[in-house]
Formats: C-alpha cells, sequence, structure tokens
C-alpha cells in the first residue's frame, strides 16, 4: 500500500479517536482542571517563591514570569500527554482498546488518533497559563515569538502522549501512571528550566545539555525573552522534536503490535 | 478498661500496618511521599542554588542544606493526602463499613491510619536525611538535631495526615480528596519551604511569615544550617500541636457526622 493509500485508510479512524477524545473534554469539562490547576499553580508559586534569581548576575532577564511561562506551558502540555496514556491504560484495563486491536483500523492509525488528540488538548492550559503569565506580568513575546511556543506546546504534548502509550502499552496498567507523570516531570524540569545554564549547579549543567527537552524550552522561551525568533535558537529545538516524536512512536507501535500478537 | 485499651492499641496497631503496607504495595501511593518530592528537590537545589549568593539568603553550606526541610514536610504533606485517599478507597469499597460493624472504638479505625501516616512520616524523614547527607548536606546540631527533626516531621504527618482523614471521612469520595493534592502545593508556596519569605515576591512574602507551615519548617530547618534555637523549635511544636488538634477534631466530628447519617 503506498503512503497516500495508508493515510487515506485511516484517516476516519484518526478522526473518529480525535473527536471521542473531544466529546471526553466537552461532556466532563472538569477532567481538564487537574492538568490546567497544577502547572498554573506551580507558575504562580515558582515566580512568587524564585523572582529574585534574576537577580544573579548573567541571569539574563529581569522578568522571571516571562523566563518561566514556556516551563509551564511545556509542564501542561506534558501531564495532559502523561494523562492520555493513562486513559490507554484505562481502556486496556477495561478491555476498550482490545476491541480496537481486533478492528481492521490500521493500528499507526490508532496511535495517532491518540496522540493528535493529546497535541489539541495541551493548548488548554497552554492558553489559560499565558492569560495568567500577561495578568501578573509576563512581557508579550512577539506574534512569531507566541506561535513558535504554541508550535512547541502542541510537540510536546504528542511527545508526552506518545511517552504515555509506549508505558500504558507495556505495562497494561493504570499503576503505570505515577511513571508516566514523573517521566515527564523530570523532561521538562532537568532542563535550563528555573535558571540559564550558567547558572545551574554542575551536575544539572551536564543533564540539561544533554536532555533534548533543554533544546525544545529553549525554542519555546526565545520569544518571552529576547523579543525575536532566530532560527538559530529555533532549529536545535525542530531536531530534538522530531527525534524524541520518532524514538517514542516506535516504542508505542512495536507496544502496540506486541500486545495485538 | 484496661483490656479494652489494649485491645483498640492493638487494632490501631493493625491498622498502622495495613495502611503501611498498602502505600509500599501501589505507587500510586508512594510516589507523591518519596518520588515527587525527591525530584523536585534534586530540580530546585540544581537549578536555584546559586539563590545562596543573593544578598539577604541566610548563611548555609549550601541550597540542599536549606531545602532538606522544604522536602520533608512536602513528603509530610502529601502523605496526608495519600493517607486521606487510602482511607476514602476503603469507604468507598465498603471495608470502614465492616469495621465499623466491630465491636472497636470507632476512632481507633482512624487512629489506625493516623499511626500509618505517622510511620510513614518517620521514614520520609530519614529517607530525606540520609539522601541529604549522602549529597553533602551538613546538619550543624548533629545526632540531636536529627531527632529532633524525625519527632518534628513524624508528629506533622500525623497533623496533616488529619486533614485528610477529615475530608475522606466527610466526603467518603476517593477523588475529592485526590482533587486537594494541588492545595498541597498552594500551602507549600505560600510558605517559606523553598525560600527564605524576606526574599519572595509580595503578596506570598506576608503570607510565608505568619503561615504555620513556615513556622514547622523553620522549626525543622534549624538543626541542619545553625544551631538549635528554642525559639525557632517552640514556634514549631506549638504549630504542629495547633493543626493536630484542629485536624484530629474535625476528624472526629467527620467520623460522628458518618455514623449519624450514614454517609
Amino acid at each position: 500500500m503506498s503512503t497516500a493509500a495508508a493515510i487515506q485508510a485511516g484517516w476516519p479512524t484518526v478522526t473518529a479517536l480525535v473527536k471521542r477524545s473531544a466529546n471526553e473534554l466537552l461532556r466532563v469539562p472538569g477532567a481538564a482542571i487537574p492538568g490546567v490547576l497544577a502547572p498554573t499553580i506551580f507558575f504562580i508559586g515558582l515566580t512568587s517563591v524564585f523572582a529574585e534569581l534574576t537577580e544573579l548576575r548573567g541571569f539574563g532577564t529581569d522578568n522571571y514570569q516571562s523566563f518561566l511561562i514556556p516551563v509551564s506551558m511545556l509542564q501542561g502540555a506534558g501531564f495532559t500527554g502523561a494523562a492520555t496514556g493513562v486513559n490507554l491504560a484505562r481502556d486496556i484495563e477495561q478491555g476498550w482498546f482490545d476491541r480496537l486491536l481486533a478492528s481492521p483500523a490500521p493500528r499507526p492509525a490508532l496511535l495517532a488518533g491518540l496522540v493528535f488528540s493529546a497535541s489539541v488538548r495541551a493548548l488548554v492550559p497552554a492558553v489559560v497559563l499565558l492569560g495568567v503569565a500577561f495578568a501578573i506580568g509576563a512581557d508579550w513575546p512577539g506574534f512569531l515569538g507566541l506561535l513558535v511556543t504554541l508550535f512547541a506546546v502542541m510537540a510536546m504534548g504528542t511527545v508526552a502522549a506518545l511517552y504515555g502509550c509506549a508505558l500504558a502499552l507495556r505495562f497494561r496498567t493504570q499503576a503505570a501512571a505515577p511513571l508516566m507523570q514523573a517521566g515527564m516531570f523530570v523532561g521538562v524540569l532537568m532542563t535550563t528550566s528555573y535558571a540559564p545554564k550558567n547558572l545551574l549547579q554542575p551536575w544539572l549543567q551536564t543533564v540539561a545539555e544533554i536532555n533534548p527537552v533543554t533544546q525544545v524550552l529553549e525554542m519555546a522561551r526565545q520569544g518571552f525573552v529576547t523579543g525575536g525568533v532566530t532560527w538559530g535558537e529555533t532549529w536545535p529545538g525542530l531536531v530534538a522534536l522530531a527525534a524524541l516524536i520518532a524514538v517514542f512512536a516506535a516504542l508505542a507501535l512495536r507496544g502496540m503490535n506486541r500486545m495485538a500478537d | 478498661m484496661l483490656s479494652s485499651l489494649r485491645q483498640n492499641a492493638r487494632v490501631v496497631a493493625a491498622l498502622g500496618r495495613r495502611s503501611i503496607r498498602q502505600t509500599f504495595r501501589r505507587p500510586q501511593l508512594m510516589a507523591p511521599i518519596i518520588i515527587f518530592p525527591t525530584l523536585l528537590l534534586a530540580v530546585q537545589t540544581g537549578g536555584a542554588g546559586e539563590a545562596v549568593n543573593l544578598p539577604g539568603f541566610p548563611e548555609v553550606n549550601g541550597f540542599l542544606d536549606f531545602m532538606l526541610a522544604g522536602a520533608m514536610i512536602q513528603s509530610c504533606l502529601l502523605a496526608g493526602n495519600s493517607g486521606g485517599i487510602a482511607l476514602a478507597v476503603d469507604i468507598e469499597m465498603g471495608f470502614t463499613d465492616r469495621l465499623l460493624a466491630a465491636p472497636i472504638s470507632r476512632f481507633a479505625m482512624v487512629l489506625g491510619r493516623l499511626a500509618g501516616t505517622a510511620a510513614l512520616g518517620a521514614f520520609s524523614a530519614v529517607y530525606y536525611i540520609v539522601l541529604g547527607l549522602a549529597f553533602g548536606a551538613q546538619i550543624e546540631e548533629g545526632v540531636i538535631g536529627i531527632v529532633l527533626m524525625i519527632v518534628f516531621v513524624t508528629l506533622s504527618a500525623v497533623a496533616f495526615g488529619g486533614i485528610g482523614a477529615a475530608i475522606a471521612l466527610r466526603s467518603g469520595s476517593a477523588s475529592v480528596v485526590q482533587g486537594l493534592f494541588p492545595l498541597v502545593f498552594v500551602i507549600l508556596f505560600l510558605s517559606s519551604a523553598f525560600f527564605p519569605y524576606e526574599l519572595m515576591q509580595e503578596p506570598a512574602a506576608t503570607i510565608a511569615e505568619y503561615n504555620p507551615v513556615s513556622f514547622i519548617v523553620e522549626g525543622v530547618r534549624d538543626p541542619v544550617i545553625s544551631t538549635l534555637t528554642g525559639a525557632d523549635a517552640a514556634k514549631a511544636f506549638v504549630s504542629i500541636l495547633g493543626i493536630m488538634a484542629v485536624s484530629l477534631g474535625l476528624s472526629a466530628g467527620a467520623l460522628r457526622h458518618r455514623l449519624r447519617t450514614g454517609g
């Protein structure tokens, strides 16, 4: 089957799963609250607590709200994506996912449906966080800066959903939820989240250099900190996102194939 | 009288052991007590460690020394929340109804859960002290300081556990107790758990200055960063007793309400 034909065959499955996810959000809007509340509390709390860090020599900006908001938006995307993994584990436990696997729907389309939903849902906490950030003094990142940040948020939601799905398909239980959440927590925060690289402790500097999410964060942050977007700050983030998506998509698809066997 | 006391002590001990086993067996209950506070401690120490160079920051050997107390109290607050969730699950599954039908003191049921939470508090205190020492923290007050920290953290776990138990008994719903999870972080961010309140932004700084959780954190932190001062220890002790009195009172009230109305 050609690629175009495969996409055509899988598209109805993808749209059906996206609609199911949207229905969940519309019918139980309260379910979105934890994913919005946690990063919002962290954003307000951390800016209240650590704002004085900008007084350190070499910090690079005097506005901690602007420095931190992309971190919280990526954290929100991470939690939303992880929730997709938890929901998949629930569907596996309840046998609903077995019925999907038994259907003639292509497996990559099943995965794509779950993941597209997560990338769109990641915008919900991001928009709320943006509103809060502007209300308490974050700088306007410019139109292009904002677009780049929102793109990073959606892509991070995709990465987190793929990671969550890979774990859900591996462990097949909601008990794996802490692993999904902790993975995203570590991924987003073990970067230049609290301070620029030159002000991190040496061990965290090394971790942040290795962690690809640092590149994604720097890409998302550039508009808020410098007011502009440059290709030099953007392309490493794009490469990191492409690599993360490729790795976790491969793991999730392998898990799906193993489950079906 | 004595035999009744002995019987209730056995019930409390048995329920406490059950509560500890339940927590260690369920990663959902264990993660908030150990994994998340440890990760946050690592990230904040590594990310904001240069804060010790800010003018007005207390004299400390390192940022980890300052942060240890915050991680312990965070763990206690989350242990209280996890204990509340577990109690609510017991109510939802009917286990509590079976206990109520048994010839034991009703409040022993709550005390059993709190005994488990206290043991988890002591475990988390020891865990964070060992972790801190392994990564270079220095406890200025030595062994006496360590003992005092363990006592404060254990009592704090009971005090915060009482709040979780009261909410679980009143609502009877695990999702309601779980929904309060973010509130733990609001309380922590509005205290001096992560930073000296003098260096925080307003209005958080003023709230943190008078937040009883700040007094508890400072009582636990005091033996780590300086020689023991009676004032900080006394403030911590009074705060813990105050929260404990309120939370146990609320638990007793919620239990009475549940027995009276059946839910």
